[in-house]
């Protein structure tokens, strides 16, 4: 007999990777992602294939050189992160402002902090904030959803529903209400926004089916979404809904544009930046789904997804501290 | 269906190599080894001297204490020494040697085929007579069966739950001897439940088992006070705390034993050693063990002696395959890694599984990427990738804050982990050593 291995027990395994769930977390972005080719064309290939060829190209180059670690580009985080960052961009975004981008997400975002399940913040928020802050103007442009048929160079831009929204709500106007799309276009993506925003029904459906695959559970999705539902509920209640708005099509709209359904689906349920216990993921949930409505009420941006992701991606770790329910505690 | 609440895993069943193989008796040794450690307690000592002759069922060691057993000879013949040998992990085992001559019983023990449905003994003679026979928790774990039938002063027995489960993949020996044997099992439900002064028993059956669920509701339907419980499949369910979660859905406090609930919990294979002993006079000498792998010739379930070499057994199922990569005493997740089968067979394993090579390696672990399915997993609620990182970091204090302790050592957490990282290999070792903390502070104090 040949000499036998004595390892420890388990001596079995599941068989799932970090590999797997990345690509399961591409593979339910990939709807989104086709709807979105249809939206905005040229921009959409473009962009996507220039984020992800960036994010693996720097995270090569780091672990290389700086880090000089063993290179695992082939876990696909780096991929899942390009795309992400791809999604959170407005598909017109000059070649370089992405790769500008690319390397905020990977350095300050993911790298600096020692790499794979090391960073705090997530690191296509990183990158997609950092932009923001860098380049306002090319950040806040959104083109028209005109599919192929539109120019990537010259795309004709105009103002996303949240913008319109929020001033419908701050001041009262109802007079743009004509320019809202409805609620079937808010559904299927018809609308300006960010590359992998617009489509809620295909962002649902991937959600949907991480969850049933179990590769993220329903604790961060539902509380954000149902926090912001309530919010909303409760903007109606006070009347602050202009004319001609009912309180169920605020709920509606709050929930369908913008990055609502991207974040609470895949960017706020990142592993490493969310908490690790099923209260502590509920709380995260809340807290993201009120800030980012503060943001959307009352902040100077229409749009306060990333940056309610990322304040409470600085609570994490305070929120870790809460404990799961140990076997034969008594509930208190 | 019911199931326990926290955590569980769902790994393959593989039980389709030995399952529904009729229970086979491996043939007497030449040569036997009976170790004087089978249980959870105190070794036990010797009664007999080099030279003598015993027979069959004859006492050979007495329990070292409460908490102990005694050991009794499986074969006819003479005691050529007591002495320590090394076991299959490399720790010294004392143990009887004799050699094996002719098949001699004494002369109460029954050896008729005949159930003996009948019993009209006072709880305390069960009790005296499970005590005599040394019948040990054959699920693996070895605790003397009759502590549990004394439950101490304040504590009362008011369900029996017979763990018919088998959680671990691979081993079928219960679930045979739930088929072959049900009747003699529902009488030694019984028995207990007469020692227990209790009415009321609940069978948990996983129902990946069927046929012996219906086996069982069949038998049960005769016997008043026993229930069949068919439960969803999940590891570890087959472990007492999450059994008793499944079956009457009172957890265990931290710390505590079964009767804090109410419950005591026995393995099939246990009951039935209860009845031989109780109804037949037989101590327990043997048990059904499990012999299997893919490669495996003919995997099976067989009955063994104690003391007889693996070797034995093994050349029954088809000899060692030839890619064997790691022969493993017990289930695959929670067995022990075996580096020879020159040990002989005991009360603790009650399976042998032989892996390929091709599944015996771990893989190259990678960073943790927090992904919490380690705490979802858990069946105690803990949380084993901070419990992991405290025992490398050395932080003890914390980890007994964490409830270390209360890790049963299922190995979900490694099971589940993406990275495969080596969560339970680093909170076994601060187990250990949170362990010992907490015994010098105990005996500290009681100065």
């Amino acid at each position: 007999m040949k000499n036998l291995i004595v390892s420890p027990a388990p001596h079995a395994h599941s068989g799932d990777t970090v590999r797997k769930n990345m690509l399961l977390v591409i593979l339910a972005l990939l709807p989104a992602y086709v709807v979105s080719v249809v939206e905005f064309g040229w921009g959409a290939l473009i962009t996507a294939a220039i984020s992800v060829a960036a994010c693996m190209l720097f995270e090569w180059l780091i672990t290389r050189f700086m880090l000089k670690e063993p290179v695992h580009l082939d876990d696909c985080s780096a991929i899942l992160t390009g795309l992400l960052l791809a999604f959170n961009l407005p598909s017109n975004l000059p070649w370089w402002i992405v790769i500008i981008g690319a390397l905020a997400a990977m350095t300050l975002g993911k790298m600096a902090f020692g790499g794979l399940g090391q960073n705090l913040f997530n690191p296509a928020l990183v990158g997609r904030v950092f932009l923001l802050i860098s380049f306002p103007v090319q950040m806040t442009t959104w083109p028209r959803p005109l599919g192929f048929a539109g120019s990537y160079v010259d795309a004709e831009t105009g103002a996303t529903p949240l913008y319109y929204l929020k001033h419908m709500v701050k001041t009262g106007d109802n007079s743009v209400l004509g320019e809202l799309p409805d609620l079937t276009q808010s559904l299927l993506g018809a609308m300006g926004g960010s590359l992998g925003e617009v489509c809620a029904l295909a962002l649902i459906i991937g959600g949907l089916f991480l969850i049933c695959t179990r590769v993220i559970t329903w604790h961060i999705p539902v509380s954000i979404l149902v926090t912001a539902a309530l919010f909303a509920v409760c903007t109606g209640l006070c009347g602050a809904l202009p004319e001609g708005m009912s309180t169920g099509q605020y709920v509606l709209y709050t929930l369908l544009t913008g990055g609502m359904m991207l974040g609470a689906f895949f960017m706020a349920t990142d592993y490493v930046t969310s908490p690790m216990t099923a209260w502590g993921k509920i709380c995260f949930g809340v807290g993201i789904g009120l800030i980012v409505m503060v943001i959307r009420t009352w902040g100077a941006y229409p749009e306060g997804m990333s940056f309610a992701i990322l304040i409470m991606n600085a609570c994490v770790p305070l929120l870790n501290r809460i404990r799961p329910r140990r076997f034969g505690e008594k509930k208190k | 269906m019911n199931t326990f609440r926290i955590g569980g895993v769902h790994p393959h069943d593989n039980k389709q190599y030995s399952a529904h193989q009729p229970i086979t008796e491996c043939p007497l040794p030449e040569k036997a080894i009976i170790p004087l450690v089978q249980h959870i307690g105190a070794p036990s000592q010797p009664v007999v001297e080099k030279g003598q002759k015993v027979k069959v069922g004859e006492l050979l060691a007495k329990a070292g204490g409460f908490v102990g057993a005694n050991i009794h000879s499986p074969y006819s013949g003479t005691i050529t020494k007591i002495d320590t040998t090394i076991d299959a992990w490399g720790m010294k085992m004392p143990a009887i040697f004799m050699d094996v001559e002719g098949d001699e019983w004494l002369p109460e023990i029954d050896r008729t085929p005949d159930v003996i449905r009948e019993c009209r003994l006072e709880p305390k003679e069960i009790i005296d007579k499970v005590t005599a026979a040394g019948i040990v928790g054959l699920g693996g774990a070895c605790f003397p069966t009759q502590v549990k039938l004394m439950p101490p002063p304040g504590k009362k027995a008011e369900v029996l739950i017979v763990n018919g489960v088998e959680c671990e993949p691979y081993l079928t020996c219960d679930h045979q001897l739930m088929l072959e044997h049900g009747e003699e099992l529902m009488i030694g439900i019984q028995i207990l439940m007469r020692a227990l002064g209790i009415e009321h028993a609940i069978i948990g059956i996983e129902k990946n088992k069927p046929d012996a669920i219906a086996r069982m509701k069949e038998l049960a339907q005769k016997s008043l006070g026993v229930e069949v419980k068919p439960l969803k499949l999940k590891y570890p369910q087959g472990g007492e705390k999450q059994l008793i979660d499944a079956c009457i859905g009172r957890q265990v406090p931290s710390g505590a034993l079964p009767i804090e609930v109410g419950a005591v919990v026995d393995n099939v294979a246990t009951i039935y050693a209860v009845y031989e002993a109780v109804q037949k006079n037989k101590p327990l000498i043997s048990r059904v063990m499990t012999v299997t792998g893919a490669s495996v010739a003919r995997p099976g379930n067989y009955s063994v002696r104690f003391g007889t070499p693996l070797t034995q057994v093994v050349d029954l199922a088809g000899g060692v395959p030839e890619d064997t990569g790691k022969i493993i005493g017990g289930g695959p997740m929670m067995g022990r890694a075996m580096n020879n089968i020159d040990m002989p067979t005991n009360k603790r394993v009650s399976g042998l599984l032989f892996l390929r090579e091709s599944e015996s390696r771990r893989v190259e672990p990678e960073n943790c990427i927090r992904c919490a399915k380690c705490v979802t997993a858990c069946p105690m609620g803990l949380e084993p990738y901070l419990l992991s990182k405290q025992a490398q970091m050395q932080m003890w204090d914390e980890m007994e804050q964490h409830d270390v302790m209360d890790c049963i050592d299922c190995g979900c957490c490694l099971f589940t982990c993406p990275s495969h990282r080596p969560l339970l290999d680093y909170i076994r070792m601060g187990k250990a050593t949170v362990g010992g903390i907490i015994r010098a502070r105990q005996a500290a104090q009681k100065k």
